[in-house]
């Protein structure tokens, strides 16, 4: 039977307007409310709703992050995944690094399915699902909005710039769930409770031997060049009036 | 020198636009050598496109039937074995760039710097995170290939008037077959201006309330000779197909006129239109916040004065 893993995220809530330190060091963390991933949230659903069609038999929820992460992993566990493991780090890895520790851990644990998100909101970086898949030397399938699974290839349609586009990718492989995937289910009170006796192992980065330096530094943070207030206009004459004397309609 | 490889987005046809924004990245990397490589089953038509864009110095053709569609698991290690000769790989920050780019970097063993906003050095690039709240400045290692995806928004498209030299490269790298190309379908019709490099775009929100409704903004569009975006609600929701949305997660637009109607303006919306040189909001939320960044707000029902704005345009 198939085994799935999902990568799962702590970051901050997508509700959080984030502020950046006066000193450019980086933005103010303290006190933030953090969050599972909201992709991630989408890739670990898909994998459930995989199991409860009885297609797979485990869902591997696995963290990247600091000991705080393991609120993020149990989130996991309450809505589903049978078991969880954290690669503890001290602080925030390049997603290449990431993805070589996916990859261990894939490998480690003979997934047939790695289903991450699209992209973590907080990075925005979107690359760790094509960087598993290529290390690996699995296909990928990123931008997903449905999976289908038959035998040893799975069915995918993609959310591009053009459309949607379908694709067929064998098994074992690397799939990225984009918004339109699913609709995560809500946490129950009772899952909460049965998940706190689920097993989350915790791996040490230094552990798996990956390098955590991949020569690329952040040098500054800044905050974006705010946008000026512009003005209200009364009625739609006005508007028009308005855009007609810059030209534009 | 810096030699950059530049990847192009087509559809076998024609050069993508974003492409072209990508090139104006390219040609202010200091000292920069740029070269546009065209994968295609036949690519003498895009390669004959590329060739005509201002400060393209060649443009490099690899033919093969695999790349008849754009699969990233069949492009990756033939632009990893073309890559060797370069200090730089660039692609387009769009769906395409998006799938592909990260897995070159991958193979390449090195890190890549996404959407990439603004050029601070040959090997430092600022770029948006957070939902664009916070722009972080980050500096590769000079000692190896330096991969980034750009943010089309923040460059123009390169001008013509160019005339690179084409020349044919082969390529002998194993290709997978493990990922095979279905189908494509497209929900937005294509007599449309295309939302990612319109010079005018309305969206519609979730106030639009149906796909019925959204006609309205169809309608606009075309009297404006605009395209058509939508907020991820009205996506959600099915108002709009997936490829008109707009945000965060979904196109980055910069186009001189964007007009959200029945919006609110989350920050995943913004972060999608904020370099758009002129913002008109339409809600009938003085509060809402799209208006403190609309250059003109109008507080309306939108199914009072769309209907409005259309009579006025026609007389
Ligand atoms: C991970 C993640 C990614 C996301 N990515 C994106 C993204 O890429 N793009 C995106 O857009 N969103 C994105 N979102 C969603 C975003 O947070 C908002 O939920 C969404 O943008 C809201 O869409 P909306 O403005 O259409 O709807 P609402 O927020 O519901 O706003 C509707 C607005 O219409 C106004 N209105 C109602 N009736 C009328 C009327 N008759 N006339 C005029 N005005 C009216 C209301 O006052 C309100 O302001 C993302 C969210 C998450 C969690």
């Amino acid at each position: 039977m198939r085994k799935i893993l999902v990568g799962i995220k702590r970051v901050v809530d997508y509700n959080v307007r984030v502020r950046v330190k006066p000193d450019g060091s980086g933005v103010a963390l303290e006190g933030v409310k953090m969050s599972v991933n909201p992709f991630d949230e989408i890739a670990l659903e898909e994998a459930l709703r995989i199991k409860e069609r009885g297609e797979a038999s485990e869902v591997v929820a696995v963290s990247i992050g600091t000991e705080d992460a393991q609120q993020q992993l149990r989130t996991a566990l309450a809505m589903g995944a049978d078991r969880a493991i954290l690669v503890k780090v001290s602080e925030a890895v390049d997603p290449l690094v990431a993805s070589r520790v996916l990859v261990a851990i894939a490998q480690q644990e003979n997934a047939d399915l790695v289903i991450l998100g699209k992209q973590a909101i907080d990075d925005d970086a979107a690359q760790t699902a094509p960087m598993v898949a290529a290390l690996w030397g699995r296909p990928q399938a990123t931008f997903a909005s449905k999976i289908t699974l038959e035998g040893s290839v799975a069915t995918v349609i993609r959310e591009v710039d053009a459309g949607l586009e379908t694709i067929a990718v064998d098994l074992p492989a690397v799939f990225s769930a984009d918004l339109r995937l699913n609709e995560p289910r809500y946490v129950k009170l009772p899952d909460i409770m049965k998940a706190k006796k689920k097993p989350l192992d915790i791996i040490e980065f230094s552990a798996l031997g990956i390098a955590a330096d991949v020569g690329l530094k952040t040098v500054f943070v800044e905050p974006p060049k705010p946008r000026s207030k512009g003005i209200v206009v009364k009625d739609v004459a006005e508007l028009v009036d308005a855009l007609q004397k810059k030209g534009l309609i | 020198m810096s030699k950059i490889l530049v990847i192009a987005e087509h559809d076998g046809a024609k050069l993508n636009q974003a492409t072209a924004r990508a090139v104006t990245c390219a040609r202010q990397i200091p000292d920069a050598q740029v070269t546009i490589a065209v994968f295609a089953a036949d690519p003498a038509a895009v390669a004959a496109d590329a060739a005509t864009l201002a400060g393209v110095d060649a443009v490099v053709t690899v033919a093969h039937s695999a790349n008849e569609t754009a699969l990233a698991a069949v492009l990756a290690p033939q632009i990893v074995a073309v890559a060797a000769h370069y200090t730089h790989v660039l692609a387009a920050s769009t769906a395409f760039g998006k799938d592909l780019l990260p897995r070159v970097a991958a193979l390449l063993g090195v890190p890549q710097i996404s959407d990439a906003m603004a050029v601070e050095g040959a090997y430092k690039f600022k770029r948006p995170t957070y939902a664009g709240n916070a722009i972080v400045t980050l500096e590769a290692s000079p000692d190896r290939i330096l991969v980034a995806s750009v943010r089309g928004a923040s460059f123009e498209p390169a001008a013509r008037g160019g005339n690179a030299p084409i020349s044919a490269l082969s390529v002998t790298v194993e290709l997978p077959t493990h990922t095979r190309y279905v189908s494509l379908s497209a929900a937005a019709s294509s007599d449309r201006p295309d939302l990612a490099s319109a010079a005018k775009v309305i969206s519609g929100g979730r106030a639009l309330g149906s796909k019925e409704n959204f006609a309205l903004i169809y309608s606009l569009a075309s009297k404006m000779g605009a395209a058509v975006g939508a907020s991820r609600a009205a996506v959600d929701a099915g108002y709009a197909p997936n490829e008109l949305q707009v945000g965060q997660t979904g196109k980055i637009i910069a186009p001189q006129l964007y007009v959200a109607v029945g919006i609110s303006g989350a920050i995943q919306h913004l972060t999608g239109i904020k370099d758009a040189k002129t913002i008109v909001a339409i809600n009938k939320d003085a509060e809402a916040p799209i208006f403190e960044v609309s250059d003109f707000g109008l507080v309306a029902d939108l199914f009072v004065v769309l209907p409005e704005i259309e009579k006025a345009l026609a007389g």
